[in-house]
């Protein structure tokens, strides 16, 4: 009988949950069958699906690709493991950001920010309160190193300008532009674009407030670079930076550098 | 002269420098992205160059937040 366990197809003799534990995980303490958690045994068919689970018990970096493969399309998995992302910023933009193409299982991330985790930010950056004061990319890699601690993070730990950014992001395949400021968002963007026109830069502008999600779109200014966010709501007083809206535009940079990295078109309506 | 600016034709006066047209705008030079038919501008080029009929220009303008 060929039933996936753990994500992997195999051919087993076992008929029975129980049976297929003892031969393959007999540790295993939570059981999983196509997709609800069980505590009997149960006979098993044909094409079911298994998870087990041993609880605390980490992953190694074989069985975490293998799960990801197995999530991802054939072929999906081997182009973002080997791709390098550069993230300049990790507040609310670069927190989610890096979070998200460590989800997906990206080869590398390299992330930068002069800033420490202030209570402020709390709003709707990805830290955690008992992060307040540490180097906002100290406490970034730390997150990321628990969901996924294959991903390979290279941190930078200061302000970038127009001297050290080539240097920095000198292995990234794609950047993201993800400060707050928009002095900083201008340098970066002629730096890079004179830098490596033929490496795709994917800023953000315009995210700030609570009104409705819909505006937040990406488009291509020109090429190699793409532009998140609704080009106008800035963050000012009485309009400030909230989770939900900068978070959708977190995303959709997140999803524009995926596309990329797959060879997709980020704003065209193909699949790769 | 005509020029494009962001998509849309427009008309301006001659000379044109892309400081000048930023001015006219209300943009602030530092906060902008320029690139003139397809050629990233720098912001320390932004008083020297001067835009010609028929010129495309994209202009992005940042604001705060992120």
């Amino acid at each position: 009988m060929n039933i996936r366990l753990n994500e992997q197809l195999i051919a087993t003799t076992a008929t029975t949950l129980f049976a297929l534990r003892d031969a393959h995980q007999p540790d295993a303490d939570v059981l999983i069958v196509n997709g609800f958690p069980v505590r009997a045994d149960q006979p098993l068919g044909e094409g079911d699906q298994v998870v087990l689970i041993k609880r605390g018990a980490v992953p190694d970096a074989a069985e975490m690709e293998a799960l990801l493969t197995a999530r991802h399309t054939p072929g999906v998995h081997q182009r973002i493991k080997s791709a390098t992302v550069g993230i300049a910023g990790a507040g609310g933009l670069g927190s989610a950001i890096a979070i998200a193409l460590a989800r997906c299982g990206i080869g590398r991330l390299i992330i930068a920010d002069f800033d420490v985790v202030e209570p402020s930010n709390l709003n709707r950056q990805q830290y955690f309160i008992d992060q307040l004061g540490l180097p906002k990319v100290d406490a970034l890699r730390a997150n990321l190193q628990r969901i996924n601690p294959f991903v390979k993070v290279a941190a930078f730990y200061g302000r970038l300008d127009h001297e050290n950014l080539p240097q920095v992001f000198a292995m990234a395949d794609v950047l993201v532009e993800a400060f707050d400021a928009p002095d900083q968002k201008a340098m970066l963007v002629e730096n890079w674009r004179k830098a490596h026109p033929e490496r795709p830069l994917v800023a953000a502008s315009g995210m700030a407030g609570f009104g409705t999600a819909n505006t937040i779109a990406t488009r291509r200014v020109g090429e190699n670079f793409y532009l998140v966010g609704d080009e106008t709501t800035a963050a000012a007083a009485g309009c400030g930076l909230m989770a939900p809206r900068v978070g959708v535009a977190a995303h959709h940079q997140a999803n524009a550098v995926l596309r990329l990295l797959l060879g997709a078109d980020p704003v065209g309506d193909n699949h790769g | 002269m005509k020029i494009t600016l962001n998509g849309k034709e427009i008309l301006v006066g001659n000379p044109l420098s892309i400081v000048a047209l930023l001015a006219e705008h209300d943009l602030d030079s530092t906060r902008v992205a320029v690139e003139l038919n397809r050629e990233v501008i720098c912001a320390n080029a932004f008083a020297t160059t001067l835009l010609s009929d028929g010129d495309s220009l994209e202009i992005i303008h940042f604001v705060g937040g992120g």
